[in-house]
């Protein structure tokens, strides 16, 4: 198949980008969208021109790295899948297609289509985590967790943090993968400890990474490519009420 | 602290949004209960008003001291947080293509700005009577059919009453995810309680103008 793309390129995160055209002839319906990329990138190499920067790793679907707004969707078209994921057989020979970084000031883009999205990062690194003692695994089955939690724990945990919720919101709100990271440690018993400390201090990191507040729109949960419900967003904000209900921070 | 960072965070904002738009869901059905009240006929309703202007106009004015509390704190909250939301996306995308954003969601903000000219303007309408000079005090069935003689009235309200439903669809249904009480659901974005109150509200008052207009009132 012919495609035609329009491209965001920027040199850099503070010089202006613009959309560029870009032809891409003889691409399979079979191939990712990212190696449609690779073939472009490798024409414009063999014509001596920049490739285009994008980000990927895994290309697998797991790792969260690979971004892109697509048409202006998130991750592209499919519905629950990561743009590696994304195959040209759902465009058709002839289409145009726009592709854009993520965008959110909390996401500055780094070059052409890569953006930091450290900011996540920053947020899980504010209480994503349990202060169990590690040691030797624990025997399986020693702290007994019911079959629904642990269920809703892994729904929560399957988040690979690509940012796509914030890219997808109209107010910027990293909302769901707070809510996400929150949720998959709060769901366990041990993740009951901190589990007050850890909403107050993510949701403060946040709102200090400059993300948007949630007005419930749904687009977050459609473009994830993990489909997490935002059922986890009302849970966040409960445990928020009941964190600032609680007589201050608790300490530990 | 606790309050401070409650207050500074969005989702503190949030819930301050959701505590007093409740506040005005409840004020709206006593509103609407009382304004029914015009199709039993002129003596019930304005022998209603009297007893709000009389025997109750204690709780009355408590009831108003809340109510302006609460429309204070849920515009104040409703600016801040689409000052944030706005600046967390300096950079517009080219193309962004909403999936599942509802009419509602979208007509949130203009809508509610909306929402509250009209607030005023009813006000002054029918409370301190101000809009017109020929309204008569406590004879609420006399200046209902005076208001709504103009089909412009007619309109006005039932836009605005349109527009009511819409934001009581979003409002009613974030409310309680807002609050973390909503339960979880296989289809969150479903909002059938939402629908049937912001209906029954939205029908209820509007029925009032149009009901006068199309002289079906006793
Ligand atoms: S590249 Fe790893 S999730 Fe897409």
């Amino acid at each position: 198949m012919n495609l035609t793309l329009r491209v965001w390129r920027q040199p850099g995160p503070s010089v202006p980008g613009r959309l560029e055209r870009y032809e891409a002839a003889d691409i399979s319906p079979d191939m990712s969208f990212l190696e449609m990329l690779d073939v472009v990138n490798e024409q414009l190499a063999v014509a001596g021109q920049e490739p285009i920067a994008f980000d990927h790793d895994c290309r697998e679907g797991i790792c969260g790295m690979c971004s892109l707004m697509i048409n202006g969707v998130a991750h592209g078209p499919m519905k629950g899948t990561a743009t590696c994921q994304l195959h040209m057989r759902s465009f058709t020979d002839g289409d145009e297609i726009l592709i854009e970084p993520f965008r959110a000031g909390a996401f500055p883009v780094l070059r052409d289509l890569c953006v930091d999205r450290t900011a996540l990062d920053r947020v899980i690194q504010a209480g994503g985590f349990i202060s169990a003692r590690t040691g030797a695994a624990p025997d399986g089955n020693a702290t007994p967790v019911a079959k629904v939690d642990a269920d809703r724990a892994m729904d929560a945990a399957a988040c690979i943090g690509c940012g796509a919720c914030v890219a997808a919101c109209p107010n910027g709100s990293a909302s769901l993968f707070t809510a996400a990271k929150v949720s998959h440690l709060g769901l366990l018993p041990q993740g009951q400890p901190e589990r007050l400390r850890r909403v107050l201090r993510m949701v403060d990191q946040m709102d200090q990474e400059g993300f948007g507040g949630c007005t419930l729109y749904g687009e977050c949960m459609e473009a994830c490519p993990k489909e997490i419900s935002i059922d986890f967003i009302t849970r966040m904000n409960g445990d928020y009420l009941r964190a600032s209900l609680s007589a201050g921070e608790p300490r530990t | 602290m606790t309050l401070l960072r409650f207050y500074r965070s969005t989702i503190g904002k949030k819930l301050i949004m959701a505590v007093s738009g409740i506040i005005g869901i409840i004020f709206l059905i006593l509103h609407m209960v009382g304004n029914l009240q015009i199709f039993v006929g002129p003596d019930r309703i304005n022998d209603y008003a009297r007893f709000l202007h009389g025997p109750a106009a204690e709780v009355v004015l408590a009831q108003r001291v809340v109510l302006v509390v609460a429309l204070v704190l849920h515009v104040w909250m409703a600016w801040q947080l689409t000052r944030i939301n706005r600046a967390a996306r300096p950079q517009a995308y080219t193309r962004r293509e909403p999936q599942v954003t509802t009419l509602a969601s979208r007509t949130l903000r203009w809508g509610g700005v909306f929402l509250l000219v009209f607030i005023v303007l009813h006000i002054l309408h029918f409370t301190t009577l101000d809009l017109d000079p020929t309204f008569v005090e406590l004879d609420v069935f006399g200046n209902a059919l005076k208001a709504f003689d103009s089909v412009w009235m007619v309109g006005f309200y039932t836009v605005a009453m349109l527009l009511l439903g819409f934001h009581l669809f979003h409002g009613i249904w974030s409310s309680g995810r807002t609050l973390g009480v909503s339960p979880p659901s296989r289809a969150p974005l479903q909002r059938r309680i939402a629908l049937g109150l912001a209906l029954i509200i939205a029908i209820g008052f509007a029925a009032v103008p149009l009901a006068v207009w199309f002289g079906v009132v006793p």
